[in-house]
């Protein structure tokens, strides 16, 4: 085994290209960049009649969802079956874990079935991390969701689909509403937003509901939700989970919605051509009005079909920067 | 048995010697420092030209796993880490299963660590039954077999009204309360503390305010019984703060810190590795150099390892479903050495800070060296380094320091006379 060099990213080969997908933190914006390039080439293979392109034909995709998912567990496997790839999904959640396996010999057994990637989602934040430092060194780990930390390719489609909806970022206001504090939504979106260059991010909700320092990721914190919409171009709806309402962070969904929820009305609030996103799935009534979801402005379908493209990009950008890192190694021992 | 310890830099942070000297020892006493009494040859002859001779440390926090935790650490593995880390005399926490609330276990704990015979074991007993807060242990019983004073550990009672009583209690008894104030609902689900820090990694934070509101309201109950105190593992300024008014308004309670939280800081996270996973928290830079000025004045008199040893598998997960702990006591000198080499503290303060220091605080018969006095030395150069983990007596393997170069090398630590170590 190659020693890791401490100072080089996890997620990165010795050339710098993506080997693991762990977090957008520490991302140059010319990769996040050609994920999004990658990924528009892709959605042209999903309009063809035959869906598929055989770039990971005889690889191994293994899905292992520690949490349950429907939205990201199916794109990530359309997006693989797509490349071509062997697919197979674990929902651990409902199997080994509570036979007391640990996920350390969980993914070992994995690793025993030759599987080159993983795709996991777990509840802990770092788990990806952990499991990147502790798989063998030919698996590409993408990380789909780990607890409140990272969830990097929703992070990715929804810059693509504000891309392809506005052209660009920098001259862009972008507003993240709702739970800020428990989404790692919120945390790849912003870390997204300010590497490819947006100036203006609002993130707007109560302060129990807002992490303790988001300034750092260069963001304006708003309260008054009219405020924080005024002549914004996107407004990014998150999830409002039902047990926010115990420990006191909320009082009600009734209040949550008064005073956050996206109504028409409000939306009005924002540029004309504004787009309203949501990472689904989506609370009608608790933080978007079913008027508003549904509405012209919305693109919630379009970023679920734009998440296969993103995931695609990104299954086929580490499989090939595992490639080349095999081959620098193999290059650099003879 | 007899010894006589020659050439050494003897540093005795009570008397203030710091000079060349010979320090000779016999049954178990230092019998005389400078000259050998007439007619005085020792068995035994340490050169120690070149070394500083110390009173042996006094480490007020090592969990020594033993009984219940066996696969983590166990009382002969752990004192022996201690003898290699400088240390003579240590007091061990409650947190035992079955916890240390009953003569029996007490006197389990000593009966092996004497049979061990690496280091000097002052046990600490739980203030209430299990550590549940809700009836006392029998606190004169648990004395009267060797427990130096009283803790209920993180786990804060869940009625003021009890705490208050147990205070109460102790008081009339005179006997010390170990507190390490953190008030449970501030603290609970917390990994890390609360800051941008945690924030950027997803982690649940423990704010500051979880040691403050417990800490404020332990003084104060602390001021109204008249117990004697002591604040054990602060985290914060502020902390350590609200000690420094305490202390200045009269009251005398003391306060220790564990070392690493005066070298680590929360960045140590970002990464995610589980080694740095403590509780109560790493905190900011900002409350390092707090608690550091509180250890150069003497607010806080005492530096603790706070060992907490684990076997491997507790450290193999992400860094939420990790144990918390740093396994620390092998490393107390060299490590703390560091703080010398960085010019936070000299290395007198900083000896007494783990000797004389710890000592006081919990009334032991430890932490100086005077004719008549107990044996226990460590002799140790400066001038050497000591390869983190080169040798390891510990059962954990859980330091960050792992493979680090420290300062500092212990060469020998004798334990009423005996040598316990000898690298």
């Amino acid at each position: 085994m190659t020693p890791t060099d401490p100072k080089r990213p996890l997620q990165l080969n010795d050339q710098g290209q993506l080997r693991h997908f762990l977090s957008l933190d520490g991302l140059p914006r010319e990769l996040l960049t050609e994920i999004l390039d990658t990924a528009d080439s892709f959605l042209e293979v999903g309009a063809r009649a035959v869906k598929k392109v055989p770039l990971l034909r005889g690889k191994t995709v293994c899905n292992v969802f520690f949490e349950n998912s429907t939205r990201t567990r199916t794109t990530f496997e359309l997006a693989a079956q797509r490349l071509s790839a062997d697919v197979i999904t674990l929902n651990v959640s409902t199997s080994s874990t509570s036979k007391g396996e640990t996920l350390f010999d969980t993914l070992r057994n994995l690793e025993a079935m030759a599987a080159d990637m993983f795709v996991v989602r777990h509840a802990d934040s770092g788990a990806a991390h952990y499991i990147a430092e502790h798989v063998s060194p030919e698996v590409a780990v993408i990380n789909g969701g780990d607890g409140r930390h990272a969830h990097p390719t929703q992070g990715m489609l929804d810059m693509l689909t504000i891309r392809r909806h506005k052209g660009g970022f920098e001259n862009l206001s972008v507003a993240i509403v709702g739970d800020i504090l428990h989404s790692r939504v919120a945390r790849s979106n912003m870390i997204a937003l300010k590497t490819l260059g947006c100036r203006d991010i609002r993130v707007i909700g109560p302060k129990t509901l807002l992490p303790v320092g988001v300034e750092q990721y260069g963001v304006t914190v708003y309260t008054d939700l009219a405020k924080g919409l005024k002549d914004v171009d996107v407004v990014i709806m998150l999830r409002l989970q039902r047990e926010r309402m115990q420990g006191g962070l909320l009082p009600s969904e009734g209040e949550f919605y008064r005073l956050f929820g996206l109504t028409t009305q409000r939306l009005a609030l924002a540029k004309p051509d504004a787009i309203v996103m949501h990472p689904g799935p989506i609370n009608r009534g608790v933080e978007i009005e079913s008027a508003v979801a549904d509405g012209a402005q919305s693109v919630i379908l379009n970023q679920v079909t734009y998440g296969i493209a993103v995931r695609m990009a990104v299954l086929s950008m580490a499989m090939s920067g595992q490639a080349a890192q095999r081959q620098i190694e193999q290059e650099s021992f003879q | 048995m007899t010894v006589s310890i020659i050439g050494a830099r003897l540093i005795d942070p009570v008397s203030g010697l710091d000079q060349l000297t010979d320090l000779h020892l016999e049954n178990g006493k230092v019998l005389a420092i400078g000259a050998a009494p007439v007619g005085f040859t020792a068995a035994q002859h340490i050169d120690a030209q070149g070394l500083i001779a110390a009173p042996g440390l006094v480490d007020l926090n090592v969990s020594l796993r033993e009984p219940g935790y066996s696969r983590k650490g166990t009382i002969a593995t752990e004192t022996r880490a201690a003898a290699a880390g400088g240390v003579t005399s240590l007091c061990c926490p409650p947190l035992t299963r079955p916890i240390l609330d009953t003569s029996a276990v007490a006197e389990l704990i000593l009966d092996r660590a004497r049979e061990a015979g690496h280091c000097k074991v002052f046990p600490v007993g739980a203030l209430s039954k299990g550590l549940e807060g809700e009836q006392l242990a029998e606190l004169v019983a648990l004395r009267d077999v060797g427990c130096v004073a009283f803790g209920n550990g993180l786990n804060s009672f869940n009625n003021t009204r009890t705490l208050c009583r147990a205070l109460e209690y102790a008081a009339t008894f005179d006997l010390t309360v170990v507190f390490n104030s953190q008030d449970r609902d501030l603290a609970a689900g917390g990994l890390a503390h609360e800051g941008p820090i945690a924030s950027f990694l997803g982690l649940a934070g423990v704010p500051e305010t979880a040691e403050t509101v417990a800490l404020a309201r332990d003084l104060l109950l602390v001021e109204q019984s008249g117990v004697r105190a002591h604040f054990s593992q602060l985290t914060t300024a502020r902390g350590a703060e609200m000690i420094a008014q305490a202390q200045a308004r009269g009251l005398p309670v003391t306060a220790d810190v564990a070392l690493y939280q005066l070298i680590l800081t929360d960045e140590a996270l970002t990464g995610f590795s589980s080694l740095y996973h403590v509780l109560p928290p790493l905190r900011t830079a900002k409350d390092r150099d707090g608690l550091r000025a509180a250890v150069k004045a003497g607010v806080i008199q005492a530096i603790s390892s706070h060992h907490q040893p684990h076997e491997r598998d507790a450290k193999q997960a992400p860094f939420g479903a990790t144990e918390p702990g740093i396994s620390s006591v092998e490393l107390l000198l060299p490590l703390a050495l560091t703080l010398v080499e960085e010019g936070v503290v000299d290395l007198p303060t900083l000896l007494a800070r783990l000797t004389t220091g710890p000592a006081q605080a919990l009334r032991l018969p430890a932490g100086e060296l005077k004719v008549g006095g107990p044996a226990d030395v460590v002799l140790f150069d400066l001038n050497a380094t000591t390869l983190a983990g080169e040798h390891w007596h510990s059962r954990g393997q859980n330091s960050p320091f792992m493979s680090h170069c420290l300062p500092g090398a212990v060469r020998y630590t004798l334990v009423d006379g005996k040598v316990s170590h000898r690298a």
